[in-house]
């Protein structure tokens, strides 16, 4: 009961802070509203039990990228530029877009429901994982040893990320004393 | 910001924390939430912090761009490096069952020495992209 009213709460401000990203036109607002909303999303995700993914959430989504959206702002403007076309084509897109979103949900199973594949498969990880790596934090199993491939996926998208950030922001040596 | 004197207190004071708990996070990902990426940005977020109140030369004395140029990739390569150790010791790439003298363990030192790697990675990826920022004035 009082868990589905602080779901309600969350969500109605998230809802609010949406609608503040999308109508607030200074950018540094709208960089402080996105780290809210990050913060928001974090309380959400421990509201359903996932820890990791609110730290994750709370650590990135709230703290670093908002540092990275202060400094990207600092070297460019902090005012939106205005749009010089019209905006019938934008919001089509956007209302199509939702339409099908919406669309897909009504094919979604029902929160929480047991039958789902993706639980199954869960289950069979929860009874495996201990005796097979005796590693307790079932999430931590699953990332590091039965999908050990995928995370190292990740942590190469990682790499490939920064270096590319690197090529492209790094003072160039031919610069070099500025 | 960089001349005042209560951010600059409350960041010294938090430092030693956040650096601490960075550690937790990656120790006791076998037990608790965490592991490598949520530590690597945790730690990430002090020297970045750090870096906000002192300005750049200083922290970069701390933790130089020539050090993060070797990190960035060095994750990755412990990771990869781990998996394969799993085909020299006779198993499949990112498979730890041989790793040590009983599988169980193996798996343990495997989980432990991959999220080094990730940890390594995403600190200095972090990093290395606020210095990117940092470094570079208004044109």
């Amino acid at each position: 009961m009082i868990e589905t009213a602080v779901t309600i709460v969350l969500l109605l401000l998230l809802g609010a802070v949406t609608i503040g990203i999308v109508r607030v036109r200074g950018l540094f607002a709208a960089v402080v509203l996105l780290g809210i909303y990050s913060f928001l999303m974090a309380t959400l995700f421990i509201v359903l039990d996932a820890v990791d993914v609110a730290m994750t959430e709370a650590a990135v989504g709230a703290g670093v990228s908002t540092v990275f959206f202060l400094g990207a702002l600092y070297l460019t403007d902090t005012v939106e530029a205005p749009s010089a076309r019209g905006q019938f084509v934008p919001l089509l897109v956007a209302l199509v877009t939702a339409g099908a979103l919406v669309w897909g949900l009504s094919d979604l199973p029902a929160f929480g429901s047991p039958d789902q594949p993706i639980h199954r498969q869960g289950a069979d990880y929860l009874a495996r994982s201990v005796p097979e790596t005796g590693i307790a934090n079932v999430v931590s199993a699953v990332l590091a040893s039965y999908r050990g491939f995928d995370t190292l996926g990740e942590t190469t998208v990682v790499f490939t990320a920064g270096i590319g950030v690197l090529a492209l922001l790094r003072r160039r040596r031919s610069e070099g004393g500025n | 910001m960089r001349f005042d004197i209560i951010l600059r207190v409350a960041t010294k004071f938090m430092l030693a924390p956040l650096l601490l708990f960075a550690l937790y996070v990656q120790l006791h990902g076998d037990y608790g939430p965490g592991g490598g990426f949520q530590a690597g940005v945790i730690a990430a977020a002090a020297i970045i912090l750090y870096g906000l109140i002192v300005g750049l030369a200083p922290v970069q004395k701390i933790v130089p761009m020539r050090l993060l140029e070797i990190l960035i990739p060095g994750g990755v390569l412990i990771y990869m490096g781990v998996g394969i150790a799993g085909l020299l010791t006779g198993a499949n790439f990112l498979d730890y069952n041989h790793l040590a003298h009983d599988a169980v363990h193996g798996q343990e030192w495997g989980v432990f020495l991959v999220e080094i790697g990730v940890f390594v990675t995403v600190f200095s990826t972090m990093v290395a992209i606020f210095y990117a920022f940092a470094g570079r004035r208004r044109s």
